[in-house]
């Protein structure tokens, strides 16, 4: 199954792109203590590390706490830093959606406890966070990555009470990701990208979802459990 | 009953289904071949079996969940069927954007009503329906839901949130399944697009200046929609504790964040007495 799934749209500076990737960890610690300088407490600098989501429900739980430290810590940057011209509505949905996704990441890490994997580091390289295009196209592929990352996964969820807790998270991304495409474009919330002629929103699995999280991650995420050894 | 179709339908959800049926995989694929009476008589049944053996759960569980989950879109497809075919209704400038909404529930009740039959089931048919909420009367809380745009776009966002409470609610008892967990998800999905979308409407049109895409509620009142009727089809959003984690108190952040974070499911009994006797007619 193939996904329609293309996060690089927007301002992508492939240059400024590569020439990070290759510049080493003295830019990339550099950049680690912008992003997470409220959270000191928590960054591990291990730019080129990785981490395995593991296996079972623990590797389903890390899996979408991956995916939350990845959009709490983009929102993060797009409040701190709002796009040029941002509307007072805008930067009010942006302000709750960074909220909901700090509250989801918080939350798996409560629940995870000594299970969770480390705190990632992002790679923002490619966003101009100063163009609402680049911003709101990066935005709409991080919510509709995570409400196919989280529809394909339900299946592998043995334990109900985390099954009936993902479906009260992936609805809430799916609201986010609806409300982003609107801002794009009015009418869009349905795009056929991301809804089949069923009418059914389509899935993805581990092994799609997480190369293309890991292309906005400096600490890449593998799942070997699960058939994506990175 | 058309097994086959069902079993590609099946398999654009669930690429895997020939090896989760039967691992020879060419035994399946080639059954069509058989040609024989006795085999197509035999199949039904079959297939029952099989689908026990893939995924672990009867038939019978299967079925109600999708029947469950039909007729509420019946009730969805023939609001907005009804609500787009009434003239002067729906401003110009949203037909469109209600049309998808329609397509998809339309959509919806097709693909559940061939996944029941190829199931060898039997698809429930669309009921009697009283917008209004009246049961047949006319007379319900909402008795302006065809005159008055702001009312329709209120119950509209009434049945998206529900909907999606109503799905969540099923999830457990299709754990584990492949094809029914990941379709019934797929379809959870687009009705919580559908809510945040009429939210969105409802927010623009200065309906509800409040309204924010996401359910936000206080400390004891659920429901955020302003419509005192329809307090019980949000009962329980106010929740702020999951998995025993106490957002409020863990993460210092408000009421209203840590209820709009997650949504909340409904059980089939809850969302039953929302909708049976009022919306949907009984005699």
């Amino acid at each position: 199954m193939k996904t329609d799934i293309n996060p690089i749209t927007g301002n992508v500076n492939m240059a400024r792109r590569s020439f990070l990737r290759y510049a080493g960890a003295g830019v990339a610690t550099a950049a680690v203590v912008g992003v997470t300088a409220c959270h000191k407490d928590r960054v591990i600098v291990n730019p080129g590390g990785t981490s395995d989501i593991g296996s079972d429900d623990i590797g389903i739980l890390n899996y979408a706490y991956a995916l939350e430290q990845l959009e709490a810590a983009f929102y993060t940057e797009v409040v701190a830093h709002a796009y040029t011209g941002i509307s007072t509505v805008e930067l009010n949905y942006m302000t709750d959606i960074r909220d909901h996704e700090v509250v989801h990441r918080e939350f798996f890490k409560a629940a995870l406890k000594s299970n969770a994997i480390m705190s990632l580091t992002p790679d923002f390289s490619k966003i101009d966070f100063s163009n609402r295009t680049s911003v709101l196209a990066t935005a709409k592929a991080f919510e509709d990555l995570g409400v196919q990352a989280y529809d394909g996964a339900g299946f592998l969820i043995k334990t109900p009470e985390y099954l009936t807790i993902a479906g009260k998270i992936v609805s809430v991304e799916a609201r986010h990701a609806a409300l982003i495409a609107n801002l794009i474009s009015p009418g869009s919330f349905v795009p056929d990208d991301q809804v089949d002629g069923n009418g059914l929103n389509k899935s993805a699995t581990i092994a799609q979802v997480l190369p293309i999280a890991n292309t906005f991650l400096k600490t890449k995420v593998t799942a070997k459990a699960f058939n994506y050894n990175g | 009953m058309n097994v086959f179709n069902i079993i590609e339908e099946i398999e654009k959800v669930d690429p895997e289904v020939y090896e989760r049926l039967n691992p020879r995989r060419a035994a399946i694929k080639n059954i069509t071949s058989f040609g024989s009476k006795v085999a197509a008589a035999a199949l039904p049944f079959a297939l029952g079996t099989m689908f026990k053996k893939a995924y672990g759960q009867s038939s019978s569980t299967v079925l109600d969940v999708l029947n469950y989950a039909l007729t509420l879109e019946h009730l969805e497809a023939a609001f907005y069927t009804q609500g787009l075919a009434k003239a002067g209704l729906v401003p110009a400038a949203n037909t469109s954007y209600l049309a998808l909404i329609k397509r998809d529930e339309v959509a919806h009740v097709k693909f559940l009503q061939d996944v029941i039959t190829s199931l060898n089931g039997t698809a429930v048919t669309a009921g009697t329906y009283d917008f209004t909420g009246g049961n047949n009367k006319g007379n319900g809380p909402f008795k302006s839901v065809f005159t008055d745009y702001a009312q329709f776009l209120a119950v509209a966002q009434v049945f998206e949130d529900t909907g999606v409470r109503a799905y969540k609610g099923q999830a457990p008892a299709l754990l584990g399944n492949q094809v029914v967990l990941t379709a019934a998800l797929g379809i959870h999905a687009v009705e919580a697009r559908h809510a945040s979308a009429v939210r969105k409407l409802r927010h623009d049109l200065n309906q509800d200046a409040n309204t924010k895409p996401w359910i936000v509620s206080t400390a004891t009142l659920g429901n955020d929609t302003g419509v005192a009727a329809a307090n019980a089809n949000y009962a329980g959003e106010e929740n702020v504790s999951q998995g025993g984690v106490d957002l409020v108190a863990a993460l210092k952040v408000s009421n209203a964040i840590a209820s709009a974070s997650f949504d909340e499911p409904l059980t089939k009994e809850q969302v039953t007495a929302l909708v049976v006797g009022s919306f949907i007619v009984t005699t």
